[in-house]
């Protein structure tokens, strides 16, 4: 196991302990973001540059937009 | 059933996972070993069919009908989204929306990237079947691209330069060309989903037969599916607003004087 792998693997184990711990959805989604690109450095330094563009494409931009959304969408009704 | 009879079942079950999982963890081989079957396998079929990229000879020629079932679960899930964030009988979309200017630094970002995204997403697209990507990776990036429009602009002009009815029909154009070029397979007389066009030369842009064809269709669809799902959260997150019990149901609410950011007019 290279050092790139070690450094990547505690970046993505630091990064989802954060994202869980953050309370409020609106910023759970931005640490959210920011997870799906340390999992992209990840997926890209095993060697798997697909999956790591999927990654960063789906979890970095789709994902959090559409939870922002909603966020926004429900603290409008209340 | 009972709250102790339902810990008893997942008990009993989640034990004999584990263990099946102990016992799988105790005999795989050690991390990068140089024991791969898999790989022994897959690229040699790869390079018989002149695909430089494995990955998309493993998703659209070797296991082309796996990603049929993914892109008709992406346009399943698209549809049901369309259906789910319709306004409701008591809510209606508003037509003014107060909204600000952005900065002009957004706006020069915005403007400048937008550009750059789309030639990537195509580039990403058309050459899946030589480079990393694919069709769907570039679809994702075209369809969230085409928002920079958003972000460097006012929801109104986007929703303008936007129309969504255009993005529903390529969306069900392309999944439905997928299996069109599937059955063109069997048509010639092989198999479903077979590789059946010309395959040209190793490392050619014309080359791998049905892999670029079908990287572009499944482009196409991913990239207005996207798009499509989208402008439907943006739509119920700033323009569809609860009519609280107004009589004529003309939709003007005190919550219409507050611009979208929350913001005072």
């Amino acid at each position: 196991m290279t050092a790139i792998i070690g450094v990547a693997l505690t970046m993505v184990l630091l990064g989802g302990t954060a994202v869980v711990l953050t309370e409020k959805p609106a910023r759970q989604a931005i640490m959210l973001s920011i997870y799906g690109v340390l999992l992209g450095i990840l997926f890209l330094s095993l060697a798997a540059p697909d999956v790591a563009l999927s990654q960063i494409g789906v979890g970095t931009a789709v994902v959090p937009l559409v939870v922002m959304l909603a966020v926004k969408r429900i603290e409008t009704r209340t | 059933m009972t709250r102790t009879v339902r810990y008893v079942v997942f008990g009993l079950g989640a034990t004999g996972i584990g263990l099946l999982g102990v016992f799988a963890i105790l005999k795989i081989p050690a991390f990068g070993a140089s024991s791969h079957p898999y790989r022994d396998a897959s690229i040699p079929a790869a390079v018989k069919h002149a695909t430089s990229n494995v990955i998309s000879s493993i998703n659209f020629d070797q296991r082309g009908l796996d990603t049929l079932g993914e892109e008709s679960i992406f346009l399943a899930s698209v549809l049901v989204i369309s259906v789910i964030l319709r306004p409701a009988g008591h809510e209606t979309e508003r037509r003014e929306l107060s909204e600000g200017r952005p900065l002009d630094s957004t706006v020069l970002g915005g403007l400048v990237f937008l550009p750059i995204v789309l030639i990537i997403g195509l580039d990403v697209i058309t050459h899946g079947h030589l480079t990393p990507g694919g069709g769907f990776q570039g679809g994702v990036i075209l369809g969230t691209g085409i928002h920079l429009l958003y972000v460097a602009g006012t929801y109104r002009m986007f929703e303008k330069v936007r129309p969504v009815r255009p993005f529903e029909w390529t969306e069900a154009i392309a999944a439905g060309a997928f299996a069109c070029l599937g059955i063109s397979g069997v048509l010639v007389g092989a198999s479903f989903l077979a590789n059946v066009v010309p395959q040209g030369v190793f490392g050619d842009l014309f080359s791998a037969g049905t892999v670029p064809l079908l990287n572009g269709v499944v482009g196409v669809e991913v990239a207005s599916g996207v798009v499509v799902l989208i402008s439907k959260f943006l739509e119920q997150a700033l323009t569809v607003r609860s009519d609280s019990g107004n009589p004529q149901g003309n939709g003007h609410t005190s919550r219409e004087t507050k611009t979208p950011d929350g913001q005072h007019p």
